[in-house]
């Protein structure tokens, strides 16, 4: 029925919290050893970069299923725009929006949440093995 | 069916992003989030179709397939139709600008 507007909105707000975020932000430079034992200085991604990833699966996912909301006749170009709200069926509607669309932008969140905790673990990780190298070059 | 489409198209471009990655001259990442937006937001719609129909769900009548299959491939063109204007407007390899302002 209309179940793409819940993280088509989610998106907006996202989106808002991104560019936000990303006026505050400062670059984090760390140095990084490559298997080839080169150093060099690298920008940590920003979390407001982070953030871009899930409105880009938000926006991505919300304009794909509006077109087969489209397709399907359940949204339409004119006046109300939603089919289930000039049929009446809008408590249906709604009802709709606070199941399948709820839990279509929790699991986007989640899979997002998921990047976010491998990623981390990814950085943790090279910087560990950065930080050992050049203890190990010292030495 | 529109589901299993764009999973496969979202394999295939996360495939391709990959090989070219740590370059990204052709913004192919656009169309890896975008499809795989819409696959996890279409898997939540299958589940819950699913727990409606239960073992029906996996034996649709071949229109309904046939139908849904034509969505999938409409999703994947629209999807990639996105990219291409994205593609185009931002412009990463400078070839619009090079062609508008031509010394």
């Amino acid at each position: 029925m209309a179940c793409f507007l819940v993280p088509a909105a989610e998106a907006v707000i996202t989106t808002v919290a991104a560019k936000v975020i990303k006026s505050r932000e400062k670059d984090e430079a760390v140095e990084i050893s490559f298997a080839d034992g080169i150093v060099q200085d690298a920008v940590k991604i920003k979390f407001s970069s982070k953030l871009g990833w899930l409105n880009k699966l938000l926006w991505g996912g919300s304009a794909l299923l509006a077109f087969e909301h489209v397709w399907h006749g359940e949204v339409v170009p004119f006046f109300p725009f939603l089919t289930a709200v000039e049929n009446g069926e809008t408590a249906e509607m709604l009802a709709e929006m606070g199941s399948t669309g709820l839990m279509m932008a929790v699991l986007v969140t989640a899979v997002w949440v998921g990047m976010l905790a491998v990623s981390s673990v990814v950085e943790k990780r090279v910087l560990r093995a950065s930080k050992s190298a050049q203890e190990g070059a010292q030495a | 069916m529109t589901l299993l489409t764009t999973v496969f198209a979202a394999i295939i471009s996360t495939i391709i992003w990959y090989k070219g990655a740590p370059k990204s001259d052709m913004k192919v990442g656009t169309l890896c989030w975008m499809y795989w937006g819409a696959s996890l937001m279409w898997l939540v719609d299958a589940i819950f179709e699913y727990a409606a129909l239960g073992a029906e769900f996996f034996a649709p009548a071949p229109v309904d397939m046939l139908n849904d299959f034509y969505l999938g491939l409409s999703v994947v063109a629209l999807g990639l139709i996105l990219w291409l204007v994205i593609l185009l407007v931002k412009d990463p390899k400078g070839v619009v600008r090079a062609a508008l302002f031509k010394k």
